[in-house]
C-alpha cells in the first residue's frame, strides 16, 4: 500500500495548532505524507485542497469550539463528492459534541491525552478502509 | 556496637558527604539521570557547595535589585497577588451578569476575554452563528462594552482588556469611559497580551494585522498610553503562549525577555525615554506543574531584567528594573481524564507562581480539558486561590524558598539556560526578525514534540493518561455552558440594526481618517482608533480597514 495520505487542518477561528503540529510531524515521520495547512481555513478552502491534493484521511484539530462548523465541512465534502474521504477530528470535544459528530459522518474523535501511535493506527485503518472501497 | 566517629577522624578516611553518597548510591542503585523540563540535569541532593553566590549582589533583599527575592519590599505579606479571572461568555449582558458574580465571590479584578471572532478581528455578523461567545464575550461597539461593564467602577477597577494590535477594546473601554464622565487618568489596568509576536509564533490568535503593522500600532499604543493612560500598562510581554505552544519553561522566559527587548528598542528607536515606559511593561507567564523549576525561572527572570534594563537601556529609575507579572496555571497540564484531578495540579502550579513572587494569578479551572470551563469550575479556581491565600500561610514570609541550596543552584541554572537562548535570538537579529525567520517557532515545535514523547514512552508520568487509569463512563460530565442561541440571535439583529442606524455618511468619514493615518507614520494609529470608536465604528470595521491597509498576516507555520 502507498502511504496514507493525510490532510491535517484547523477550521473556524481558533489558532492553537499545538496538538495538529505534533500529530501531523509525526504522521509525517512515521512515513505518512501529510498536507498541512495553517488555522483558520474556510471549509470550502479544505474541501477544494483535499480534492486536488487526493487525500484519504482530513484530521481537524479544535481546542475552542471549532468542532460546531465540522458537521457543515461534511455537507460540503458530500457535495462535492467526497464522501469516502475519512475525517478525524481531534482536541477538546465535550462528550455530547462527539455524538453530534459521529452522528454528522465523522469517523472518529481523538481527545486529550491519546497515544500518537493510536492515532496513527487509526489514520492506516481509514486509509485502508477507502482504498478497498475505491479499489 | 560501632563507636561514632569524631570529625577529625573522619577527614582522613571518608567525608560525611562521601559517606552519604555512598549510601544513597547503595540504597538507589544505578538510576538515570533526572532533568527538569528545561532540560537541566536535577542532582538528588544540593548542599553548601552547590551555591557559592553573594548575598547582596545575586540575591539582595525584597524590593532591591536584583529582585531575585521579589520586586516590592512587603510582596504577598504586604498586599497579597490579584485575583485576575479570565472570564467571558456569550452576549455582553452575559458576561456582566458573570462578572459581578465574581466580583461579589472575591475577584479584586476584571479581565475580560472575547469571543474568537473578536480576536480574529471580525464582527458577528462575518463569521459562523455557531462559534459565536462560545469561548469569549461578543463585544463589537461602544454599547456593548457599556453592557459588559454595567455596575462596574471604572475609576477604582483595574481591567485587562485581552486583545492585541489594534486595541480596539481598550477604544472602545476609553469611549465607555468618556461617555460615563470617568477621567481617563483613573482608569488603570493592562493591554492583556499585547505582544503580538507571543501570537505570531504561538496561538495564532488575535492575529490579523501584517507584522510590521502589528508593530508600528503597538508602538503608537504604547505612546498614546503614555500620553493619557498614566496608570494604564500597554505592554504585556507573554510567555504564555509560547510554553502553552511546547516551549519548555527556559524557552518560553527566553522568548519572553527578548521580546521586552525588541518592544522597548522600538520604544528607544520612536524617541521615547526608557524610564517613561519601562515601569509599564508588564509580564505574563504560564505556570506548569513542574514546581521547583517554576520558581526558579520567576526568579531568574526578575533578575536578568533587573540588569538588562539598567545596562542595555540606561534606565536609571528603579521602577524600569522592577519585573511585574501576571500568572496562569497552565492549561496544558490539564487532563481530561480523571478531570478532578486537575484541581490538585492547579493547586501546585499556583503555589509555584505564588512563591515565584507574582503579581496577580488566574487559576485555571479543573474543566478546561473537557471544554470552555462551567461555572462550577470556575467557582473552585476562584477558592483554590482564596484557600491559598488566606488558609495556607503562604504569605506569612517573603520568598521563603530562598537560600535554599536546591532553589539558589536551580535559580543560577535556569538563568545560564535562559540566557543561552537569549543569545541565540539576539545573534538571529533579535526577536523580530527571529521570528520571522521561523527561529522560534522551530524551536517550539521541537520541545512540544519532545515533551509528548516523553509522555507516550512514559519517561514523563500523566496520571490518568499514561498511569493510574480507570474505566471512566461517558456523558458523566458537566455539559459545556453554550450560549442561549435566541440571545445570540437577537443580539445579532440589534448589532444590524444599530449599523444600520448610524450615519453612513460619518462612519465612512472616519474610516478614512483612520487609513489616512495608516499611510502617515507621523500619525498615530491607535490615537484615531480611539476616535473612529467613539465615532461608531465596530471593531470589524476598524481592522477591516487597517488590514486593508497595512496588510493581513498569515502565520508562518511549520511542521
Amino acid at each position: 500500500m502507498h502511504p496514507p495520505k493525510v490532510l491535517v487542518t484547523k477550521i473556524g477561528l481558533d489558532g492553537h495548532d499545538r496538538g495538529s503540529r505534533v500529530v501531523a510531524s509525526f504522521l509525517r515521520d512515521a512515513g505518512m505524507e501529510v498536507v498541512y495547512t495553517p488555522p483558520w481555513q474556510d471549509i470550502a478552502a479544505v474541501v477544494k485542497l483535499a480534492m486536488e491534493e487526493d487525500v484519504d484521511v482530513i484530521g481537524v484539530s479544535s481546542l475552542a469550539t471549532d468542532h460546531l462548523i465540522v458537521p457543515k465541512l461534511m455537507r460540503a465534502l458530500g457535495a462535492a463528492g467526497l464522501e469516502d474521504i475519512a475525517v478525524i477530528v481531534g482536541g477538546i470535544v465535550p462528550d455530547a459534541d462527539e455524538a453530534m459528530l459521529l452522528e454528522a459522518g465523522v469517523a472518529r474523535v481523538f481527545h486529550p491525552g491519546s497515544a500518537l501511535e493510536e492515532i496513527a493506527a487509526e489514520v492506516v485503518r481509514l486509509t485502508s478502509a477507502r482504498r478497498a472501497v475505491n479499489a | 556496637m560501632t563507636k561514632p566517629l569524631k570529625a577529625g577522624e573522619l577527614s582522613e578516611r571518608e567525608s560525611e558527604f562521601e559517606i552519604w553518597q555512598r549510601e544513597y548510591a547503595a540504597a538507589v542503585g544505578s538510576e538515570k539521570t533526572v532533568r527538569n523540563r528545561s532540560g537541566i540535569e536535577v542532582k538528588p541532593l544540593y548542599t553548601p557547595q552547590d551555591w557559592q553566590g553573594e548575598y547582596a549582589t545575586d540575591l539582595g533583599y525584597p524590593g532591591q535589585p536584583p529582585y531575585a527575592r521579589g520586586i516590592y519590599a512587603s510582596m504577598h505579606r504586604g498586599r497579597t497577588w490579584s485575583q485576575r479571572q479570565l472570564i467571558g461568555l456569550g452576549t455582553p449582558t452575559d458576561y456582566n451578569a458573570r462578572l459581578l458574580e465574581m466580583i461579589a465571590q472575591g475577584t479584586t479584578a476584571v479581565s475580560l476575554i472575547p469571543c474568537n471572532s473578536v480576536f480574529r478581528g471580525y464582527d458577528m455578523d462575518e463569521v459562523h452563528a455557531e462559534l459565536l461567545g462560545t469561548c469569549g464575550v461578543v463585544a463589537n461597539t461602544v454599547e456593548h462594552m457599556e453592557q459588559c461593564l454595567a455596575g462596574v467602577d471604572l475609576a477604582h477597577t483595574s481591567c485587562a482588556m485581552n486583545d492585541p494590535s489594534p486595541f480596539t477594546l481598550l477604544a472602545l473601554m476609553l469611549a465607555t469611559a468618556k461617555r460615563r464622565g470617568v477621567d481617563w487618568r483613573t482608569i488603570s489596568g493592562t493591554s492583556n497580551q499585547s505582544d503580538y509576536l507571543s501570537h505570531y509564533v504561538a496561538n495564532h490568535m488575535f492575529f490579523r494585522i501584517a507584522l510590521p503593522g502589528a508593530r508600528r500600532i503597538l508602538t503608537d499604543h504604547i505612546e498614546f498610553c503614555n500620553r493619557h493612560l498614566p496608570r494604564w500598562n500597554p505592554m504585556s510581554v507573554v510567555g504564555q503562549h509560547t510554553q502553552q505552544a511546547g516551549a519548555t519553561p527556559a524557552e518560553s522566559m527566553a522568548f519572553t525577555l527578548s521580546s521586552a527587548i525588541q518592544y522597548a528598542e522600538d520604544c528607544v528607536a520612536r524617541g521615547m525615554e526608557p524610564d517613561a515606559f519601562l515601569p509599564r511593561f508588564t509580564f505574563f507567564f504560564d505556570i506548569s506543574v513542574s514546581l521547583f523549576e517554576e520558581i526558579a525561572k520567576f526568579r531568574a527572570g526578575r533578575r536578568i531584567w533587573a540588569r538588562i534594563t539598567p545596562e542595555r537601556f540606561g534606565a536609571r529609575d528603579p521602577r524600569s528594573w522592577r519585573f511585574k507579572f501576571h500568572g496562569q496555571t497552565s492549561g496544558v497540564d490539564l487532563t481530561r481524564q480523571q478531570p478532578l484531578n486537575n484541581i490538585a495540579r492547579v493547586t501546585v502550579q499556583a503555589i509555584a507562581g505564588i512563591l515565584g513572587g507574582l503579581q496577580s494569578l488566574h487559576t485555571d479551572a479543573y474543566d478546561e480539558a473537557l471544554s470552555c470551563p462551567t461555572e462550577f469550575g470556575a467557582r473552585i479556581a476562584v477558592n483554590t486561590q482564596n484557600i491559598l491565600r488566606e488558609e495556607a500561610h503562604l504569605t506569612d514570609v517573603i520568598d521563603p524558598l530562598g537560600g535554599s541550596y536546591y532553589i539558589e543552584s536551580l535559580t543560577d541554572e535556569m538563568e545560564q539556560k535562559i540566557l543561552g537562548v537569549m543569545a541565540q535570538v539576539e545573534a538571529a537579529g533579535g526577536m523580530y526578525a527571529a521570528v520571522e525567520q521561523g527561529l522560534v517557532q522551530k524551536m517550539i515545535g521541537a520541545s512540544a514534540r519532545g515533551f509528548q514523547e516523553s509522555i507516550e514512552s512514559g519517561a514523563q508520568t500523566v496520571v490518568g493518561v499514561n498511569a493510574y487509569q480507570v474505566e471512566e463512563g461517558k456523558g458523566e460530565r458537566q455539559a459545556l455552558p453554550t450560549p442561549d442561541p435566541a440571545k445570540m440571535q437577537a443580539h445579532i439583529a440589534a448589532f444590524k440594526a444599530y449599523k444600520q442606524a448610524r450615519s453612513q455618511a460619518a462612519v465612512q468619514q472616519a474610516q478614512d481618517r483612520l487609513a489616512a493615518a495608516a499611510n502617515d507614520p507621523q500619525q498615530n494609529i491607535f490615537e484615531r482608533v480611539v476616535e473612529v470608536a467613539e465615532a461608531g465604528c465596530t471593531h470589524g470595521e476598524i481592522c477591516a480597514t487597517l488590514r486593508r491597509e497595512l496588510g493581513f498576516g498569515q502565520p508562518l507555520v511549520m511542521v
